[in-house]
């Protein structure tokens, strides 16, 4: 169908480049903030999708949607922690902490404050949470008022690098670990001994169990006997369901990224329309002389949709390569369920690229479509008369 | 003349309306074409000649009279089926060239062998011979902008034959010429005529252009004269 040569269309664009290069440019501006708005919600969604483990379970009260708003009394963890199917360490301890989650108001390096959450954990905590690898300082000591912080976090709020303090409870709480968890839900928290949060709150709970099973199967049967008993009043949820389920708190911005993406899509067809249709009027005669030589509606209307295209290629190419140094860079938002601050990167994958020039070449399609009907609706016989 | 007439008129009439106002540009036609003719239409501006021209192309259609171009049914053909009939049978030479000028001289007489069934090859080796018979083999490579005007038309003679068309049509092709490049093209279609039988019809108000034909005809006020 498409029997006009390439090198017409590309020859043509390059004729007219400064227009042909503010139209790519528009479109690639788009392409960018389109990119950008789903590396941020991917970003966003991946710091939950990818926290946890199938063979760890969290348990919480019956009810509570996540750790922050759950409690409950801990003589329940020696029950828990005995139950049959919860691995064994070397010495065979079971693989089980209790941990209680507490929110604290903390100043931004920017000067505005926000909620963080606070972990307080055992030892057995740490064994629990192996993606946490400490790359400044050192482990916290239990029975001392020391804190772990986050690279992240270390990184956005005042007074969280290493061998500050900061206080909040009844107390001074001294930063002696920065930790990474390579971008889990883990890289949004401080961490401290669980006992001395628990006095300092006077809060004798626990918030969470944080458990391994020996299997899937033995994860299945702790999770049907913690439902199954009313008495304690608890549920068991895998450790990487319950980080897929807070994936709620990405739909605000989701729904703004559509939002957006449509609003701006629709300038870039304009945009792109506008520049297609001045591209026919000037080249009337070019299309009469097709016309005359035998070039069918259809090859002239295949032939400039190939043009739209191009200069949508051209913006999605280079859409893409704007919003690129945005990958990685780090950035929060608020966890509505978590009622603290939740820290991310935004990640732009290939699949981000591939959906950045898909929309790219869509804005082309359509921005091109009714340029590319006029051109081949032009009639030989007006054209000659002129 | 001899044979059938390729192309045969009668009573052929054509009326624009512009308006509530009726414009009667061609008035009662009658003409032949033989195969090999080198048919010249003078007149002057306003006479109907380019309007007869895309008549017989197929491009225009005559208001009323009989038309009948290599026993195709003209009028009743739609707007790509002229097209793909164009392509095989015409070979159009515009008055101002319509060169593409993106593309080089080899790109623009390549154009219509685009829409046959050639294979690159051929299709290269059927480039180099019309732009050979035009006498630009040295300039394939070179796009319009750096061409003469006679040299541009005379790659467009080069698109118009590369096809081998049954009759190439030509619109006032000396028109935005010197008189030096103007006689460089009308001797291309005169030897195109007289050294390969090509049948050309050619409108001009230049008597110097008509002379090259065997055929004159006069159209005034939308009639024909043959002198």
């Amino acid at each position: 169908m498409i029997k006009i040569p390439l090198r017409y269309n590309i020859g043509s664009l390059l004729a007219r480049w400064p227009g042909t290069l503010m139209t790519a440019g528009g479109i690639g501006l788009t392409v960018a903030i389109v990119v950008t708005m789903m590396a941020l919600v991917g970003g966003l969604e991946s710091t939950f999708i990818e926290t946890g483990r199938d063979n760890q379970l969290i348990v919480i009260r019956q009810g509570s949607l996540n750790e922050v708003n759950s409690y409950f009394n801990r003589d329940l963890f020696q029950m828990i922690r005995f139950l049959p199917g919860v691995a064994k360490d070397d010495r065979g301890e079971a693989l089980a902490s209790g941990e209680i989650i507490v929110v604290i108001n903390h100043a931004r390096m920017g000067g505005e404050s926000s909620n963080v959450l606070v972990r307080g954990l055992s030892d057995m905590g740490f064994v629990l949470h192996p993606e946490a690898k400490i790359v400044a300082g050192r482990r916290l000591n239990p029975g001392l008022r020391e804190i772990m912080v986050s690279r992240s976090l270390s990184q956005r709020f005042q007074s969280m690098a290493l061998g500050d303090s900061i206080r909040f409870a009844r107390s001074e709480w001294k930063v002696v670990g920065i930790f990474d968890t390579g971008g889990t839900a883990y890289d949004s928290e401080v961490w401290a001994d669980y006992n001395e949060i628990a006095q300092d709150w006077d809060r004798p709970i626990y918030s969470s169990i944080l458990l391994r099973a020996d299997s899937p199967a033995a994860a299945d049967q702790i999770r049907r006997r913690v439902a199954d008993d009313q008495r304690i009043n608890l549920q068991a949820i895998s450790q990487r369901q319950y980080f897929a389920e807070q994936t709620s708190s990405s739909m605000g911005i989701r729904t703004l990224g559509f939002f957006i993406a449509v609003v701006m899509g629709i300038g870039a067809c304009f945009a792109a329309m506008n520049m297609m249709y001045g591209a026919v009027m000037s080249r009337a005669t070019e299309i009469a002389a097709l016309r005359a030589i035998g070039f069918r509606r259809r090859s002239i209307l295949a032939s400039f949709l190939v043009e739209s295209l191009i200069v949508g290629a051209a913006g999605g190419i280079i859409g893409c390569i704007v919003a690129l140094p945005m990958h990685g860079v780090s950035t929060g938002t608020a966890n509505f369920q978590a009622f603290s601050e939740i820290l991310f990167n935004f990640r732009i994958t290939p699949a981000i690229v591939l959906r950045g020039l898909l929309f790219a070449l869509t804005v082309g399609v359509l921005g091109g479509y009714l340029p590319a009907r006029r051109a081949a609706r032009t009639r030989l016989i007006d054209v000659m008369r002129e | 003349m001899t044979g059938q007439p390729l192309i045969e008129m009668r009573g052929l009439s054509k009326v624009f309306r512009r308006d509530s106002v009726e414009i009667r540009v061609l008035n009662d036609i009658d003409l032949q074409v033989h195969e090999g003719d080198f048919i010249s239409l003078m007149g002057p501006s306003g006479s109907g000649k380019t309007t007869l021209l895309n008549i017989i192309a197929g491009i225009d259609k005559p208001t009323g009279g009989e038309l009948r171009v290599l026993d195709a049914d003209l009028l009743s053909m739609s707007e790509d089926a002229l097209a793909t009939w164009r392509n095989h049978h015409v070979g159009f030479v515009f008055q101002h060239f319509n060169l593409i000028p993106v593309l080089t001289a080899s790109g623009n007489v390549e154009l219509p062998l685009l829409l046959t069934s050639l294979s690159r090859q051929q299709r290269r080796d059927h480039v180099v011979t019309a732009l050979k018979l035009v006498g630009l083999s040295d300039r394939a490579d070179h796009y319009p902008r750096q061409l003469s005007g006679g040299q541009e038309q005379r790659v467009a003679i080069a698109r118009a034959i590369v096809t081998d068309p049954t009759f190439v049509l030509a619109d006032e092709p000396t028109g935005d010429l010197d008189a030096e490049s103007a006689e460089e093209v009308l001797k291309v279609l005169a030897g195109l005529n007289q050294e390969f039988k090509k049948t050309i019809i050619l409108v001009t108000h230049d008597p110097r252009a008509a002379a090259y034909a065997s055929i004159c005809h006069h159209l005034d006020k939308g009639r024909l004269v043959r002198q």
